[in-house]
């Protein structure tokens, strides 16, 4: 379990509310047997047009891997204030992500959406392999990824 | 100091560089099978723009085409949602089969870098590679010594057994293995941030785009300006999202395209770092560049053999490194016996003498060459064992002796002699000793006896040498130290033709096989039997004693071992114990012998020209060699005998070979009949041709007699004058050998 106060950047990048209240949400990522070396997740906010918000969770260290996580770096630059802090060991094939983060209150049911971003090294670059809308009804949802993501769920508490 | 700095590493990291090598070899081919299942259009044949049209006509939901530097191209599509990815023809865009990465070749590929174990693993791979590193360079130093110098270091490798083997192998593979050192050592550093990581080309996302209509990827400025072989990667856009762009990755650089006017965007150049790191990495996997992956895995399949070799080395050095205690104290011993070893086989003559000394009354004094003392005030002798290393240097004992003997003060009538190791193929045998011997005359010592070299340890001439030095000092010297106890087997003789009875030099081929004799389980599985036969050539040596002396003599063979028997021609010596005692025996007789390997004297075989030279029984290994020419390379015999009717060794042979042409031309001079002639006059005859053949690479080989062979050897220095060559620049090249006796 990975408990990180969230609320800081995201919230000041979107300009909210003072008055803002936190919730804490568990994200789960379980990928499949793709059969390769450890695979490297973005997990991140957009809008409803799929326009990039901010960072969730970066799973792998070597920032210079970072390109093939490519609709996440394209949003957000790469830039190393977006994911300072949000970074964990790559995720082995077969294994699951538990990632639990204080959200904005405000993010959920706003239109919103949690994209996943995964790349493995000699194998493709998934853009988007998991696209789910943060709504209070999603969350327990489990949502199929079209990558190495065999499943994916939220839970807000 | 460099010995260490070869031994330890290569000892502590065999086994892990075991794994490195083994899992390099596989990944080594790689490329070149790749290659060879990649299509590659000419260059400027076609464009990305072509190659992109071409394949999403066969894939609408095409999402990234990337090519490898071998020339595979993979594409990545999604088809009805779900994703796929094919390797395709660039030519066509057909698919040729589902892109599946080999799940064993990840797993080899993991446990090459990192032994399976992620960062602590990647470590210590890196780390074997700064040993293999140095490794080879201290092994190229190494061998540069040993052949005395950097010029000669293409020069034939002399010695036998794993030493040579070692010295054989690294030589072929050291480029190979320093270029996979060199550059893995680079990648681990760059990985842990030793070195700096070089920049990428990384344009950022370009700001605004036309969002103009699509237009189809054919038409696409951009991508038709780039070559389809120069394609590393092209990202396709959303589709449907007017916004974005396609991202390109070419070996020059990268950039963006606009989709719908086509222009390059936010285009970067591959910086100059990011092309030195680049091609580090290919340099080490051999990545679109098959040929280099070969050469690397064909150096780095020697690894297993050089380890083993290397282990066995040191072993051997590290057993024979027992040495005598010192015995008697500089002030009260009056025989001093100093010793220069680099492998530590002088240490057991050295104790051997020690002992026998010490029996007949001596008070001895064994040290090595290296604490030569001020003065020994009660000697009366000097004994000075040393061997030489490489080019005539030194050994590692006796590194100092010589600056140390400056300050040395012989007192009165001290007498002095030196013993010298080496191997008669080294072009300086025993240069060392000769230098010593010198550097003591000139200070004044008095020489007991001349400088005696041994030749590869032979126990024969250190014991006679010990006789002629008993008899100096008035006591009995037996000496018996064997350095190589080889073993032995047992051998029945087949078979005998008797020569040269009516010429007074009765010489005999003796045929033997060997006797199999029943061998218990553990003597199999310890290969301790006592008839194990090692493999053998013609021109390696027969060892045998007479009964009730430990000496053995050795025989050149004429036979190899596929012959299944073994064969000596031997020439009866008056009062000759060894040769009397072969000679009396009959068919059906059992001799013990052992084999021992002598890979310096052997015909180069392929289409060099092979002149061979003997005379009387020296004929046994050339007449082997000849039996064994297959092949037919052309060969010439110039032999010398005494009576064409009584002593013609192996004429009936002969005259087959000459026939079958495994012999190319047969010249013979008889010393007892009316020609009255020797082997040097046959050669003279026939000195234009000998010239021609020797201009044109041929190698000469001579066995015999001692004066035989240096009479050979100045008849040979005559012909090769007009070529401004020389018998000693020939045998620095291995294109002169000797086996005499």
């Amino acid at each position: 379990m990975k408990n990180i106060l969230f609320a800081l950047g995201l919230a000041t990048a979107m300009a909210l509310p003072a008055y803002a209240q936190a919730r804490e949400v568990t994200f789960t990522t379980q990928l499949s047997n793709y059969g390769g070396d450890g695979a490297y997740l973005a997990l991140y906010l957009t809008d409803a047009d799929g326009q990039y918000q901010g960072t969730l969770w970066i799973a792998g260290q070597k920032s210079k891997y970072y390109k093939h996580l490519r609709d996440w770096a394209r949003g957000s630059g790469e830039s190393q204030a977006e994911y300072d802090g949000l970074t964990g060991a790559s995720v082995t094939s077969g294994r699951s992500l538990n990632v639990t983060l204080e959200l904005d209150d405000a993010l959920i049911d706003s239109g919103y959406q949690v994209r996943v971003d995964t790349a493995v090294e000699d194998m493709r670059d998934n853009r988007s392999d998991v696209v789910a809308p943060l709504t209070t009804e999603g969350s327990g949802k489990s949502v199929s990824g079209r990558g190495y993501v065999q499943s994916f769920v939220y839970n807000l508490k | 100091m460099l010995r260490k700095l070869h031994g330890w590493p290569g000892l502590v990291a065999a086994l892990l560089l075991l794994v490195l090598a083994t899992t390099g070899v596989v990944l080594s081919v790689v490329p070149a099978i790749e290659r060879a299942g990649a299509a590659i259009p000419p260059t400027g044949e076609i464009s990305v723009a072509d190659l992109s049209e071409r394949v999403v006509a066969h894939y609408p939901g095409t999402e990234q085409i990337q090519r490898s530097l071998s020339g595979e191209v993979v594409v990545y599509y999604s088809r009805d949602g779900q994703p796929g990815a094919d390797l395709v023809n660039p030519l066509t865009g057909e698919s040729i089969a589902p892109y599946q990465p080999s799940a064993f070749l990840r797993w080899v590929k993991n446990l090459h870098r990192s032994f399976l174990l992620d960062d602590a693993g990647r470590l210590l791979a890196g780390g074997l590679a700064v040993m293999m590193l140095l490794i080879c360079l201290s092994g190229m130093f190494l061998l540069a010594r040993r052949m005395g110098g950097w010029k000669a270091i293409l020069k034939p490798i002399a010695g036998s057994g794993s030493p040579r083997i070692h010295a054989e192998l690294a030589r072929f593979a050291v480029i190979g293995l320093l270029l996979s050192a060199l550059t893995g050592s680079y990648m681990s550093a760059v990985r842990f941030g030793l070195l700096p990581e070089a920049a990428n080309a990384e344009p950022s996302y370009p700001a605004e785009v036309s969002g103009g209509t699509p237009v189809p990827v054919s038409s696409l400025i951009a991508l038709k300006n780039v070559d389809a072989n120069e394609l590393r990667e092209l990202v396709f856009p959303y589709p449907d999202d007017p916004s974005d762009v396609y991202s390109l990755n070419t070996t020059q650089g990268a950039g963006f395209v606009d989709q719908s006017t086509g222009e390059l965007l936010q285009y970067q150049p591959r910086p100059t770092g990011n092309h030195f790191q680049h091609w580090m990495i290919r340099l080490h996997t051999g990545e679109g560049l098959w040929w280099l992956g070969l050469v690397l895995g064909a150096a780095a399949l020697t690894v297993p053999a050089l380890s083993f070799t290397g282990v066995q080395i040191w072993w051997q050095r590290r057993s024979s490194s027992v040495r005598p205690a010192k015995g008697a104290s500089i002030e009260s011993a009056d025989v001093v016996i100093l010793v220069g070893s680099e492998g530590n086989t002088t240490w057991g003559f050295a104790r051997d003498l020690q002992n026998k000394l010490n029996q007949a009354g001596k008070k001895v004094h064994c040290a090595p060459m290296n604490d030569l003392a001020k003065r020994y005030p009660q000697a009366s002798v000097l004994f000075v064992l040393t061997s030489t290393y490489g080019d005539g240097d030194a050994p590692s004992s006796a590194s100092q002796f010589m600056t140390r003997l400056e300050h040395f003060q012989a007192n009165d009538g001290l007498e002095f002699v030196v013993l010298g190791f080496g191997d008669q193929q080294f072009p300086k045998f025993c240069q060392y000793a000769l230098d010593v011997d010198a550097a003591l005359s000139s200070k004044g010592l008095q020489q007991m006896d001349l400088v005696t070299r041994i030749d590869r340890g032979s126990a024969m001439q250190f014991r006679e040498w010990g006789e002629a030095i008993g008899e100096h000092m008035g006591i009995s010297l037996a000496l018996t130290h064997n350095p190589a106890p080889a073993a032995t087997a047992e051998f029945e003789l087949v078979e005998r033709v008797d020569y040269g009875v009516a010429v007074n030099a009765p010489t005999s081929i003796l045929r033997f096989r060997p006797v199999q004799d029943r061998r218990n389980v553990w003597q199999v599985l310890s290969f301790r039997s006592r008839s194990h036969l090692p493999s053998f050539e013609a021109g390696d040596l027969f060892g045998v004693a007479p009964p009730g002396d430990n000496t053995a003599r050795l025989y050149s063979l004429a036979s190899s071992a596929s012959d299944g028997q073994l064969e000596i021609c031997v020439r009866k010596q008056t009062n000759g114990l060894c040769s009397g005692y072969l000679h009396s025996l009959k068919p059906g007789d059992r001799i013990t012998g052992f084999i021992q390997q002598n890979p310096g004297f052997r015909p180069a075989g392929g289409a060099t020209p092979i002149i061979l030279v003997g005379a009387g029984a020296g004929i046994g290994p050339l007449a082997g060699f000849i039996r064994k020419n297959t092949d037919l390379s052309p060969m010439y015999l110039y032999w010398g005998g005494r009576n064409p009717q009584s002593d013609f060794l192996y004429q009936p042979e002969l005259g087959g070979y000459l026939d079958d042409h495994r012999l190319t031309g047969l010249n013979t001079a008889f010393s007892r009949s009316a020609e009255k002639a020797y082997v040097q006059d046959a050669i003279m005859a026939d000195e234009t041709a000998l010239r021609q053949l020797i201009e044109k690479g041929a190698q000469v080989l001579v066995c015999g007699g001692r004066d035989m062979a240096s009479g050979v050897g100045q008849v040979f220095d005559s012909i090769l004058k007009p070529l401004h060559m020389d018998v000693d620049e020939l045998r620095a090249e291995g294109r002169y050998l000797e086996d005499v006796y």
